[in-house]
């Protein structure tokens, strides 16, 4: 009955570019993934024109001073990004969850039951797939945005820090996607990891301002540096300010590991 | 082969498998039979390694699963929760599943085609009925073209027709030489696909043996006679190691006599008899006087 039969299950031993194939197949074949993942481009590129073509409109009327913050603002081209960060974030989460909560895990876990490879193949396709799609999103976002506000501002990407922030969107995004992927892990839970995510990237920013001592280190404070073209001077430097980041989601994806490990699936 | 050696799952202060040990053998279909909340689905998890035992071990071919670097080539499993993601289609179910173990299309299309879901191969599987979902959940079992088939409750929601298809399927599977290994609560099913039974009971091996010997355990030795001369006929009968129960007015309940040695006696004494019938307990009637006491969850007479 069988097309195998002629190959020895040798030639069929699970290696990590198999599991990393099996992943982008899954990644693909899901339209809840892949519109969710679409959206977040486009919140990133649609939110950089809309907000330059608002400024255009609003610019007969603003004073002085607003044009001339406007005119140092490198951030109009990044208007998108938290709109996308909780777009991809979910994205993220969902890879995990979605099995999880479908029952999926069971089938994945019996098919690689080393487990490990399941959590490093998933992170490394979200890396590599949003690390690409968020770079070119925010090169485009930086150029259409300059290109609807260029009848009144006028800035390259060889000024400086402006490389380095259209770059640290990208990363920015890639990031909050890691995150939300391993709370997905760590939780298990769609609602939860959700929850969790948006609470981190949306409530304790609010948090910060209230408690302006703290702020720079919370970790949607410190991922943010990265993408400023203007450093904050309250803020953390971009470098350390993703080593914070990464800090943090290390932590959270060690628990993410003792629970895909440990746990029962 | 699988081999079960002191397997134990504790959830809290319930257990919910106890020191099990049975060994599963190739080339026959082993039933895994037990009331509700026995245990198996747990016990077939941690078989697969998705659940960790408390305490003992489970093999496959020697084996943890685990340990098996291609464990789709040597295990298929079906799982009585789907291990389906809805929103995927059966077609990229199997590829994903495929692809960790760099099976070809080719083997995908195979499967799609045995189970019968070719004309459905690029729905989601969210739209699909139980029974079309228990197919494609066989299909991922035997993607691998396994030498061990585990399925927990398979013939759960499907048509008279599935479940002829299951039996048919599993019994060719356990012909070639493979080991096939199924749960089910339904003793009846089991009558039809298994050649041999592993009971169990609150997690507790209750036996271990071949269906036939059930078979024999549930028969009897007591016929049912209905004579009109009902009198006359128990005192021919009577002699050593024959009792004789009367039922209603012309019932006589006979045990240690063969129908074929009552009939005879009735006809040497001239008598006429209504009904001679050899009374069975059904193997429902078996498999439940084997669990009585291992029933988890019982509806108490009022």
């Amino acid at each position: 009955m069988s097309a195998l039969r002629q190959t020895p299950a040798s030639a069929s031993a699970v290696s990590f570019p198999r599991v990393l194939r099996s992943e982008w197949i899954k990644l693909r074949s899901l339209r809840s993934t892949t519109l969710t993942l679409a959206a977040g481009l486009a919140a990133m590129v649609g939110m950089a024109v809309m907000v330059g073509l608002i400024r255009n409109h609003q610019w007969a009327t603003m004073s002085d001073l607003q044009r001339q913050s406007v005119s140092v603002s490198y951030d109009v081209h990044v208007g998108g990004r938290f709109l996308g960060q909780l777009l991809l974030g979910v994205a993220g989460v969902l890879v995990v969850t979605g099995e999880y909560a479908t029952g999926m895990i069971r089938a994945t876990l019996a098919a690689v039951p080393r487990r490990l490879p399941v959590l490093t193949a998933k992170l490394t396709l979200l890396t590599l797939v949003l690390g690409a799609t968020t770079l070119a999103a925010s090169f485009a976002a930086w150029f259409l945005g300059s290109a609807v506000m260029s009848a009144h501002w006028h800035a390259s990407l060889s000024d400086p820090g402006v490389l380095r922030a259209v770059v640290g969107q990208a990363v920015v995004l890639t990031a909050t996607a890691l995150l939300g992927a391993s709370l997905g892990f760590l939780l298990r839970n769609t609602a939860a990891a959700i929850a969790t995510l948006f609470g981190i990237v949306l409530v304790l920013p609010i948090v910060g301002e209230l408690w302006t001592a703290v702020a720079p280190y919370l970790p949607s404070n410190a991922l943010e540096s990265v993408a400023l073209a203007r450093p904050d001077p309250d803020a953390l430097a971009p470098g350390a300010g993703l080593l914070l980041f990464a800090a943090f989601t290390a932590v959270v994806l060690a628990g993410g590991i003792w629970s895909l490990l440990r746990k029962d699936a | 082969m699988i081999d079960v050696t002191d397997l134990t799952k504790r959830y809290g202060d319930r257990l919910a498998v106890d020191a099990l040990s049975f060994r599963v053998e190739p080339g026959r279909v082993t039933g895994f039979l037990g009331p509700n909340g026995a245990g198996k689905s747990t016990t077939m998890r941690m078989i697969v390694g998705l659940d960790a035992p408390t305490a003992g071990t489970a093999r496959v071919d020697g084996r943890a699963y685990r340990d098996h670097r291609a464990p789709l080539r040597e295990v298929g499993v079906l799982l009585e929760a789907h291990a389906i993601h809805p929103g995927r289609s059966a077609r990229d179910h199997l590829r994903a599943l495929a692809a960790t173990h760099a099976i070809p299309h080719a083997r995908v299309e195979q499967v799609i085609d045995l189970v019968g879901l070719r004309q459905v191969a690029g729905k989601r599987a969210g739209a699909f009925s139980l029974g079309m979902g228990q197919r494609l959940g066989i299909a991922a079992a035997l993607l691998g073209d396994p030498g061990t088939v585990i399925l927990d409750e398979p013939v759960n929601g499907l048509d008279p027709e599935g479940v002829l298809w299951v039996r048919t399927l599993l019994r060719g599977l356990a012909a070639e030489g493979r080991t096939i290994f199924l749960s089910s609560h339904l003793m009846s099913e089991m009558a039809l696909t298994a050649d041999h039974l592993i009971v169990v009971g609150r997690g507790r091996l209750i036996a271990d043996l071949p269906v036939e010997e059930l078979t024999r355990r549930a028969a009897s030795d007591r016929v049912l006679v209905r004579t009109p001369d009902a009198t006359t006929l128990r005192e021919r009968l009577a002699g050593p190691g024959v009792a004789v129960a009367s039922g209603a007015r012309d019932e006589l309940e006979v045990s240690g006599l063969t129908s074929a040695q009552i009939g005879t006696v009735a006809r040497d004494h001239g008598l006429t008899l209504h009904e001679l019938t050899p009374q069975r307990a059904t193997l429902e009637e078996a498999f439940m006087e084997l669990t009585r006491d291992a029933v988890e969850y019982e509806a108490v007479a009022a």
